[in-house]
């Protein structure tokens, strides 16, 4: 597939944002925020995330041996199991029961056309089954309400879970009323459900075939497992006598016991809801009587040959007038599961909380942020491991590694590090550009392949920065002058009407030496604090006040030694919030170190340079080993650039080197945080009046370690009243959306952020790229909350 | 098992908008011909002393079935957590009874309530190492959000009602 170029990829969006948007929007962060109660309101949860991985890890393990298990346990429950290569063979085995089975029993209901019912199965859509029965001459009726409306519109799902959730209820009885053209015209969903119901009921009673996915598959009972709320999937599964259960193999875990997790966090990942209102466990061929509508008058338990003699119901091989065929789908997944990246995605059970938890999703659905059949966070995996790459390169770039899906996800899959691995390979395959040129003296890499130039300017920014800075204020100038906007627009895709970054030509770490280093620091650090921001104290002074504070036990914080972390943006272009990092961090009498240091590899990361970045890993770590072994904290004010330590170094770094960084680094305001419980004053710092209200937007990564909380209680202790922001993101996520097939895509996401935090005196948000978008959007200064505590405040 | 379960599961099934009635099983056959509308249909009750009223047909006809307003089972356990009664999928046809007729009513002992998802489980492999391998944990009232809003009985019951007997 022909990848589309910026202006046509902008265009696309900016359509799904104006057509689909508003519905996705509405359904998809309503699930969102119900997940957020039902995943609170659950004790265990964690225990159930932690079970339910390694649940999976496990039977994605042992994968061929319970393909064995489950075929001795299928057929001796009198069932068939088919594993299927591919969609063609999947397809074609499918084809041949429904023939065969309506050659034995004639074909049911009035017409001559054999007739399958299908209860929604995203594996099915996956391999295009409902296509490839119709051309059989079979005729394909979706039960399932959402997946009805797809099959009435003619339309394609954009949700794992709602497959129809981008189209609105007017819209659907608009569609309803000029196909069915009922005497009373639809309007409410109440109609719409009704009228679903009778017609839908109809065609599952005479069907000859009944169709169904299977969202777990238990391999020692052959126990299907189905999960939905409308009941569609029972009636498809016990209505007709064949039944066909199509199910990925990557749904099969060993025994009963091991569905228990998995039933008990499924809807509450999904939907929010506690569990679903049906939970179908069939070891068909089941005792259940099948039901002949056409023969109205015969007794469903069978008319005294059958099912009906054995009411107890436990004999174990069903009625004998049933049919069961499960098919068990790989289709690329026996591959994805030797590949060391992707197997995670097999672990997936399909909730699509992913997708929810996602800003991009929330605004453009799964149209855009899908492939050709998965949609959301988790698609690229699916989409690389079942239809190969180019269909998951199409979206692949929405996903801004935000990682607040991480936390949503039942299976604790590291989804954004499936994007990223995605990227880089996408990266690699692609064709050289002629651009190059124009980047190749800004950002040497390791990067091999037709690298996208846009994507190997963000990823070396730190490059870009260094001799930005170095020549500002002229770079500021001519970056602002039209040509060279339009420039940058067609070279590297920077929108134009995004206000660029200002470097600052001293950078922080030029400052720090300027004022005298660590030497400085320290004398500061150990003034008393009645001196603290006022006239320079003597050193004879500072030594006395330093020694007496180890005399009386108040010196705990001067054993401290901090490497304040200079990222690419504090170093160059926030410089102010580094400032206040170090006065902070020196008035709460903790001396500091800004060393030149390499860049964390965040910025390589974001575009897929999974090479570069982990040189820069490497890098970073090496330079910091004998602070880190001289017992100093590393402390970090950009929170992208603490959570490439503590959640992607693991994928460059080994294992011991990351423990020992990710022991030894803070967030600077959990860092705050800390002093200030271990006895450090804070009225040393900028306090409010006990009540002083701030909204404060955290960081997506941020949120996803834990780390809003402590900047919320740092910032109650100084006498603010914090009130933290709900929307998922700010939409600007580093790079993306300077972007220009992305900047209304960014906008529209920044506005959910905006429009909760606009009424607000005072907003603070601790991401560069959050401050940058929220300033953008509310015209006036977003400082970092450090520069709110910092002595002297963030206007001194 | 304690009161509490049953008003554990009480509590479940009223934020379901599903009803429970606490019965001895003398009084269960009124009950029910209270609750039931007719034309119902049902699964014959494999409690002592419980008995069908004489308007719920049993063995119904597909033609019964598909006409029927109410269909009443017994179910095998209930899990007082979430309201969850479990539907056995039994040859007497207490699967499509519970789904096909626009209500639903559940008998259910109330030693069989049990108090959590795990003792469910651990009640499910019971029945599997004995052979009753197909089960339908049913909660609440089908329901589906696809047509716009949130709207009840779709292809399952919009109308549910739980029996308790007491005194079993």
């Amino acid at each position: 597939m022909a990848q589309r170029t910026r202006s046509q990829q902008a265009d696309r969006i900016r359509n799904l944002l104006e057509t689909e948007g508003e519905a996705i929007h509405s359904h998809a962060s309503a699930s969102n925020a119900r997940r957020y109660e039902t995943y609170g309101a659950t004790d265990d949860l964690e225990a159930l995330r932690t079970d339910a991985r390694s649940i999976k890890e496990d039977a994605i393990g042992r994968l061929p041996d319970l393909i064995d298990t489950v075929r001795e346990a299928v057929e001796a429950n009198g069932g068939t199991v088919y594993v299927a290569d591919d969609a063609a063979d999947a397809n074609a085995y499918v084809s041949e029961v429904v023939r065969t089975g309506t050659e034995e029993n004639g074909i049911a209901g009035d017409g001559e056309t054999p007739s399958v019912v299908k209860s929604k199965s995203m594996t099915t859509e996956e391999i295009d089954l409902n296509d490839a029965l119709e051309t059989e001459g079979i005729d394909v009726t979706e039960t399932d309400l959402g997946e009805w409306v797809l099959q009435v519109a003619d339309d394609t799902p954009s949700h794992i879970v709602g497959p129809a959730m981008h189209i609105s209820r007017p819209e659907i009885a608009e569609l309803f009323n000029e196909r069915f053209e009922p005497d009373e015209p639809f309007e409410t969903a109440e109609e719409l459900t009704r009228f679903a119901r009778d017609h839908l009921g109809e065609h599952i009673r005479e069907a000859d075939v009944g169709i169904t996915g299977a969202n777990f598959v238990v391999a020692d009972s052959g126990t299907i497992t189905l999960i939905t709320n409308e009941g569609n999937a029972r009636k498809c599964a016990v209505t007709p006598d064949t039944h066909v259960a199509i199910a990925g193999v990557e749904k099969l875990i060993p025994t009963l016991s091991d569905l228990e997790p998995f039933v008990d966090i499924i809807a509450k990942s999904a939907t929010g809801q506690p569990i679903s209102q049906y939970v179908t466990m069939l070891s068909p061929p089941t005792d259940s009587p099948t039901l002949d509508f056409d023969r109205p008058d015969d007794p469903i338990t069978g008319d005294g040959d059958g099912a009906a003699d054995v009411p107890s119901g436990a004999d174990g091989t069903g009625d004998p007038d049933r049919d069961f065929h499960l098919v068990l789908l790989d289709n690329g997944r026996m591959d994805m599961r030797e590949d060391d990246q992707l197997r995670e995605t097999l672990y997936c059970i399909r909730c699509g909380a992913c997708s929810n938890s996602c800003a991009n999703f929330q605004s453009v659905g799964g149209h855009g942020f899908g492939g050709e059949t998965y949609s959301g966070g988790i698609a690229t995996g699916w989409e690389a491991g079942v239809h190969g790459q180019e269909s998951a390169a199409e979206f692949n770039d929405l996903c801004t590694g935000c990682s607040r899906c991480v936390d949503a996800c039942p299976v604790k899959i590291d989804i954004p590090w499936i994007n990223t691995v995605v990227r880089d390979r996408v990266n690699r395959s692609g064709e050289s550009e002629s651009y190059d040129f124009l980047v190749d003296g800004l950002t040497p890499d390791l990067e091999e392949g037709g690298l996208d130039p846009g994507k190997r300017f963000f990823g070396n920014i730190g490059t870009v920065a260094k001799v930005a800075s170095a020549t500002a204020p002229v770079s500021n100038w001519l970056a602002d002058a039209g040509p060279v906007r339009a420039a940058l627009e067609h070279t590297l895709g920077i929108d134009r009407r995004r206000d660029l970054p200002s470097f600052q030509r001293e950078s922080l770490v030029d400052w720090f030496e300027g004022r005298g280093g660590e030497a400085t620091s320290k004398k500061r650090a150990a003034e008393p604090r009645a001196q603290r921001g006022g006239v320079e104290a003597s050193s004879k002074r500072v030594e006395r006040a330093g020694s007496r504070a180890d005399a009386d036990g108040d010196g705990a914080a001067l054993d401290r030694e901090i490497v304040l972390y200079p990222d690419v943006y504090t170093n160059y272009v926030d410089v102010d919030r580094g400032k206040a990092a170090v006065r902070t961090l020196e008035a709460l009498g903790v001396p500091v170190r800004v060393p030149d240091l390499p860049e964390s590899g965040r910025a390589a990361l974001s575009q897929g340079m999974i090479a570069t970045a982990d040189r820069q890993a490497s890098e970073l770590y090496a330079a910091l080993a004998e602070d880190l072994d001289a017992g100093r904290d590393v402390v970090v004010i950009e929170p992208s650039d603490l959570a490439a330590v503590h959640r992607e170094y693991e994928r460059l770094l080994p294992e011991g080197s990351v423990e020992r960084l990710r022991a030894n680094s803070y967030e600077i305001c959990e860092y705050v945080y800390g002093l200030l419980e271990n006895g450090a004053d804070p009225e040393t710092l900028s306090t409010g009046d006990g009540a002083e209200p701030v909204a404060y937007h955290s960081h997506c990564q941020q949120r996803t370690l834990d780390l809003e909380a402590p900047t919320v209680a740092v910032l109650e202790r100084c006498g603010y009243a914090p009130e933290t922001s709900s929307a998922e993101c700010c939409g600007m996520a580093g790079s993306f959306g300077y972007k220009r097939e992305y900047y209304e895509l960014s906008m529209d996401v920044g506005e959910r952020l905006a429009s909760e935090v606009e009424g607000a005196e005072t907003v603070v948000a601790s991401g560069t790229s959050c401050g940058d978008q929220l300033e953008t959007l509310l015209e006036r200064e977003v400082p970092h909350p450090i520069e709110l505590l910092a002595p002297g405040g963030y206007r001194a | 098992m304690t009161v509490d379960t049953v008003g554990r599961f009480e509590r479940a099934l009223e934020g379901l908008d599903v009803g429970l009635e606490r019965v001895p099983a003398a009084e269960a056959t009124d009950r029910i011909e209270t609750i039931v509308q007719e034309p119902a249909v049902g699964a014959p009750l494999p409690f002592e002393g419980v008995a069908l009223p004489g308007s719920v047909t049993t063995a119904p006809t597909n033609r019964e079935l598909e006409a029927a307003e109410t269909g009443v089972t017994p179910v095998g356990f209930a899990i007082a957590e979430y309201g969850t009664v479990a539907v056995e999928s039994t040859a007497d046809g207490a699967e499509p009874i519970s789904l096909y007729p626009e209500r639903h009513v559940a008998v259910v002992a109330e030693s069989d309530v049990v108090p959590d998802i795990s003792a469910g489980f651990d009640r499910l492999a019971d029945g599997f190492a004995d052979g009753r391998d197909s089960v339908v944990f049913a909660t609440g009232r089908s329901a589906t959000a696809d047509m716009g809003d949130l709207v009840h009985g779709v292809h399952g019951p919009g109308d549910v009602h739980v029996i308790v007997l007491e005194d079993r």
